[in-house]
């Protein structure tokens, strides 16, 4: 294994991890937006709305997110009418084909994700605040979802860490990301191993960070979960070391 | 959707394929997550230590990566090694059994989790009762551990299944011809990508809904006996 050949090309890499990360950043965050009111609508089971989004989930849930990207790179330009419409500018190019089915792919399983930390709200905090003469809508913003999106914390940091794994795919159609840039060294310096491992550091980098975030961020949201050590001052505002796993 | 018909054929040994890769790599992935879960509770120091290894590697890199160092990669240091010790010549590695590895190796690591997950979940009292009763080891596991381990792990294999089978997929990438590859083909010489593609996702979800509920079944079948709400 030739290192000094992955430090030459720490160009393709940085490329590679600039689009990676863009990727998954991007998708997760208009996926997360979605979500939130699609998993409301399923949770509170919206006679138009909940059996729309269980289909739409239950299809991108059930399917290989790699067909999923396919269907739309390769299958949409049999159409015609894709092809003349003026979609067709962002629908050619694979790196927003992969945009759109990593987007369309996290919507469906945050969605089912939030759906199950809605459903599971203690009843008495919504009884709370129903008799604090909360409205419907209020109850959501102030009640059901902040406590919502503390439950949901965890499995959503394993959707995370899914859809950075998942986003691999985009290298197949063409997308220079941190496994696409290690096929191209691989390919321009006739090697095996450089190229792939240098990516599969660089994944593993990122899902160490990612899991560090999150084991951060359930440390601080979650602090009134975690059992209280014995001789820890109660209420006190310093935090609490993390309990032993 | 004439020319998806006319391809049924061609389609139907992919999915034969994939289903063949499906099943011979979840046999794989149910050993090796044995395996772990019993180096991850055994307590002793080395197997634990593999374990803990295995499980943080797998969950640090993406399956495709993974397949693409055992396919290539797997075939170097083979041919390597053939050379050094003259053992054998040169040799290829078929994608079928890269792909199978591959799959079998990575979701072993999350079938440990399973499994541990699962054991830890049988009450130690039933156990140490067992051993009270004068049961051997070989009985307390057959009829003690074993029924209520498949108890307690099924929800989550199934949940393992259900992404295993998706995985699957991505052996086209390293030329098996699946289902998913068979398709591209189908796809590209009719010019019908979309339609292709499409009848590709609805037989996924078809596998899917079967597993699911055959899962569910058994999983009735094991739970018998326990008080639900």
């Amino acid at each position: 294994m030739d290192i000094a050949l992955v430090f030459q090309n720490w160009d393709f890499f940085l490329t590679g991890l600039i689009n990676t990360v863009l990727l998954v950043a991007i998708a997760l965050a208009i996926g997360f937006v979605l979500s939130v009111p699609l998993s409301l609508a399923r949770a509170y089971r919206h006679p138009i709305w909940n059996p729309v989004v269980w289909a739409y989930t239950y299809f991108f849930r059930g399917t290989p997110l790699l067909v999923q990207l396919y269907l739309l790179y390769y299958g949409l330009s049999q159409f015609e009418a894709v092809r003349e419409s003026i979609f067709w500018v962002v629908l050619k190019d694979a790196w927003w084909c992969a945009l759109i089915a990593f987007v369309l792919n996290t919507t469906a399983y945050t969605t089912e994700i939030l759906r199950g930390a809605i459903e599971a709200t203690p009843w008495g905090e919504v009884e709370a605040a129903k008799a604090a003469g909360m409205s419907p809508w209020t109850r959501v913003r102030r009640v059901i979802l902040p406590s919502t999106l503390r439950r949901a914390l965890p499995a959503y940091g394993n959707e995370v860490i899914f859809m950075l794994h998942g986003s691999v795919v985009a290298s197949t159609v063409t997308v220079i990301d941190i496994l696409g840039a290690g096929r191209i060294v691989n390919a321009k310096y006739y090697v095996t191993y450089e190229g792939f491992i240098s990516a599969a550091v660089l994944y593993a980098i990122l899902v160490f960070g990612i899991t560090r975030l999150f084991k951060y961020l359930e440390r601080r949201y979650l602090a009134h979960l975690r059992p209280r050590e014995s001789g820890a001052k109660a209420g006190g505002d310093t935090p609490m070391p993390a309990a032993p796993v | 959707m004439e020319s998806v018909w006319e391809y049924r054929w061609n389609l139907l040994d992919g999915v034969f394929v994939t289903i063949e890769i499906a099943i011979a790599s979840v046999l794989i992935s149910v050993l090796l997550g044995l395996l772990g879960a019993w180096g991850k509770l055994s307590g002793a120091r080395v197997p634990g230590a593999i374990a803990e290894v295995y499980t943080t590697v797998i969950r640090g890199v993406p399956d495709l990566v993974l397949m693409l160092i055992i396919f290539f990669g797997g075939q170097l240091i083979l041919n390597d090694l053939g050379e050094v010790s003259g053992l054998w010549d040169y040799i290829e590695i078929n994608p079928f059994v890269a792909g199978v590895m591959t799959i079998g190796f990575i979701f072993g690591a999350y079938m440990t989790e399973t499994f541990r997950g699962a054991f830890i979940s049988i009450p130690r009292g039933q156990i140490e009762a067992g051993v009270a009763c004068g049961m051997s080891h070989a009985l307390i596991f057959r009829r003690v551990i074993w029924p209520q381990l498949v108890r307690f792990a099924l929800p989550s294999f199934t949940n393992n299944w259900l992404v295993l089978l998706k995985t699957t997929a991505l052996v086209s990438v390293i030329g098996l011809q699946d289902l998913v590859y068979n398709a591209n083909a189908g796809g590209k010489a009719t010019r019908e990508p979309f339609t292709f593609f499409f009848a590709v996702l609805m037989i996924y979800l078809l596998l899917t809904a079967i597993s699911d509920w055959g899962l569910k079944r058994l999983e009735r079948k094991y739970s018998a006996g326990v008080r639900r709400a």
